[in-house]
């Protein structure tokens, strides 16, 4: 019995060497996400406290008063004041401070960030400054991770769910099967994401309604706007998850460049956590990725009651990607491994 | 047309026509270039150079519309049915034909719910028959369909093939079983290493060469040395064939030659001669 085993072990091991494709991205994967992680997240001495400071000139000034100097507190610019008080309601932002000579600042009351925050701040300008509560509704993790756990799910089925398939169907000789019906390379893809959408569409919506219902989470806009958002931001991961899938052959090397392009979007298009607090290359970054406009513009409706106005720009970002990934995919596409 | 990959010609220069109607055999051995000349005709494979021609036209849309093809290895959709698989290929083309006879036809009525994971080796060739069958073509092409299924299975889907023929159905049939070649065929080519070593009708290539029969029997049933018995001998795989026009004689000449002639056989040459004399190697090398 051992020795079979041992054959079928060094035969699986000389299969995987040989696949160098494979082999390299299930070195180069792990050791891309280990090293970009450790360099996003590596400052030393990472602030605690978010605190946005109100002011027209985008670079912060520091000797504009001496709270601008305590420690462990990451100092943003906030330009716009409404959107400032916004992000204290929503617990992105601990405080909203201005100092401009009639110095003031905005906290969330319940906030316990924004309370300690608020500490520090009252001890370093003696309490000579005025108090501007926030009354508004704070956003629960819950209702902020919503869209983020959707859109998650939704990446991961577009993604899996059709490159992933199509690469099993081309290793396994079906596409090749389909080539010799009258079928079109172009309405087989119009099938795979028409299918793939109407399930996601169908679980999310599943999802979101059952989240509504047992949690009370916060929907302030328009459920027709979401459902578009949802529609085209699906659209343009399974156009994605094509694009993986046009000419790769190997499961596994499908599976690592899935998770190479997975990974980064669930860490930085904002899923578990907001990226407010991050360095601005991050967040520009973060823009190539389409659940990013889908997430934002998702939270935006739901959290802030956006309109088609507020949320166009994404939604045409996302159309633009579609078109893109499915172009690239119809014009590597191939029916069986060369 | 010739195909060719880097480092072999796997098609080379191959020529032929199939009349309608007909059984058109391509024999010869593995890695011959049999698969790789009916991919290029069905429009799976490219080819480096040359053309197909259906009805005298390009190889097109109507060709995709009118043939049927069963590839060597095709793996089907996970969790569907037989009668799910059929309907969902016979939708990918206009031309249609009556399922439940193709159904009756290749024998999958009890299976028709049945999932295709659970299909043993034969039933899951007459199911991708039946899928080469929905749209009722004109032509068909098997790639060696019978390969890996027991004797038993063999002949039954040889009576399937037999039942296609029937209804007038051109069909293109590659295969490395002779046997195989010489029930199904109306016509043969015999390729080997990507070119055709002889084409024609298979009982006639074989009266054409051989006006002897063969008697075998095992070596080690001789006594005496090859050399010493008439005719022309061959020895391989532990049997001497001897070829001869005249039977008592060389019966006689061998008597004094073996232990005994309990095992001895008479046959006619088959193709498997015909291929070993063409290419000097056996169909199964």
């Amino acid at each position: 019995m051992l020795s079979r085993i041992l054959a079928i072990f060094r035969a699986r091991n000389l299969e995987f060497v040989r696949d160098r494709g494979s082999m390299s991205w299930n070195i180069v994967l792990p050791v891309a996400l280990v090293f970009g992680l450790s360099f996003i997240f590596s400052a030393e001495n990472r602030p605690e406290y978010t605190v946005g400071v109100l002011q027209q000139d985008s670079e912060l000034d520091r000797d504009a008063h001496p709270f601008l100097s305590t420690r462990y507190v990451d100092f943003v610019v906030v330009e716009d004041e409404v959107d400032g008080q916004r992000k204290v309601a929503r617990h992105q932002l601990d405080l909203l401070v201005q100092f401009d000579g009639a110095d003031r600042y905005w906290v969330n009351p319940d906030s316990p960030k924004g309370y300690f925050a608020e500490l520090a701040l009252l001890e370093a300008t003696r309490g000579q400054i005025t108090r501007e509560p926030i009354r508004g509704d704070a956003v629960r993790y819950v209702d902020w991770v919503l869209p983020g756990i959707l859109g998650m799910n939704m990446m991961f089925s577009s993604l899996f769910g059709v490159g992933y398939v199509v690469v099993r169907y081309r290793k396994n000789g079906f596409l090749k099967r389909l080539r010799a019906t009258p079928l079109k390379a172009m309405e087989f893809v119009i099938a795979q994401v028409a299918s793939r959408l109407m399930l996601i569409m169908v679980i999310t919506t599943f999802v979101f309604l059952g989240t509504r219902y047992f949690l009370d989470t916060r929907m302030d806009g328009s459920y027709l706007l979401l459902l578009l958002i949802a529609f085209v931001g699906a659209v343009a991961l399974v156009s994605m998850g094509l694009l993986v899938a046009s000419r790769v052959t190997s499961e596994e090397l499908a599976g690592g460049l899935l998770n190479l392009i997975t990974w980064p979007m669930m860490l930085l298009s904002g899923v578990w956590f907001s990226l407010e607090a991050a360095d601005e290359w991050v967040r520009q970054l973060a823009m190539v990725f389409p659940l990013t406009h889908i997430l934002n513009s998702a939270r935006a409706v739901m959290l802030d009651g956006a309109g088609l106005v507020e949320v166009g720009p994404a939604l045409l970002m996302l159309a633009a990607m579609s078109v893109a990934f499915l172009s690239v995919s119809a014009a590597l596409f191939r029916w069986r491994p060369s | 047309m010739v195909k060719v990959y880097p480092g072999v010609r796997a098609v080379d220069d191959v020529s032929f026509v199939v009349r309608e109607g007909q059984c058109f055999g391509l024999l010869g051995p593995n890695g011959a270039g049999k698969t790789t000349t009916v991919e290029i005709i069905e429009g799976v494979t490219p080819a480096t150079s040359g053309e197909v021609r259906y009805f005298g036209q390009p190889a097109g849309e109507r060709f995709r519309e009118e043939v049927g093809i069963q590839f060597q290895n095709t793996a089907l959709q996970d969790y569907l049915t037989v009668q799910e698989t059929l309907e969902m290929f016979q939708k990918l083309y206009d031309r249609r034909g009556d399922l439940e006879r193709i159904i009756a036809d290749c024998s999958l009525g009890e299976l028709k719910h049945r999932d295709n994971r659970k299909l043993s080796g034969g039933q899951r060739q007459r199911l991708l028959l039946a899928v080469a069958l929905v749209n009722e073509p004109r032509l068909v092409f098997l790639d060696e369909p019978t390969t890996g299924l027991d004797p038993q299975a063999r002949r039954n889907f040889w009576d399937l093939i037999e039942r296609i023929r029937a209804h007038g159905t051109t069909i293109v049939l590659t295969t490395h079983y002779m046997e195989e070649a010489e029930i199904l065929c109306d016509e043969i080519a015999i390729i080997d290493a990507g070119k055709i070593v002889t084409q024609g009708n298979p009982a006639a290539l074989l009266e054409e060469r051989y006006r002897n029969v063969i008697i075998e029997l095992p070596l080690e049933d001789l006594n005496g040395e090859l050399a010493s018995i008439e005719h022309r001998v061959l020895e391989a795989q532990g049997i001497v064939e001897i070829e001869t026009d005249d039977v008592n004689k060389s019966l006689a000449d061998l008597a004094a030659h073996v232990d005994g002639l309990n095992r001895l056989k008479i046959r006619q040459p088959n193709l498997e001669d015909l291929f070993l004399d063409l290419t000097g190697h056996s169909l199964r090398a």
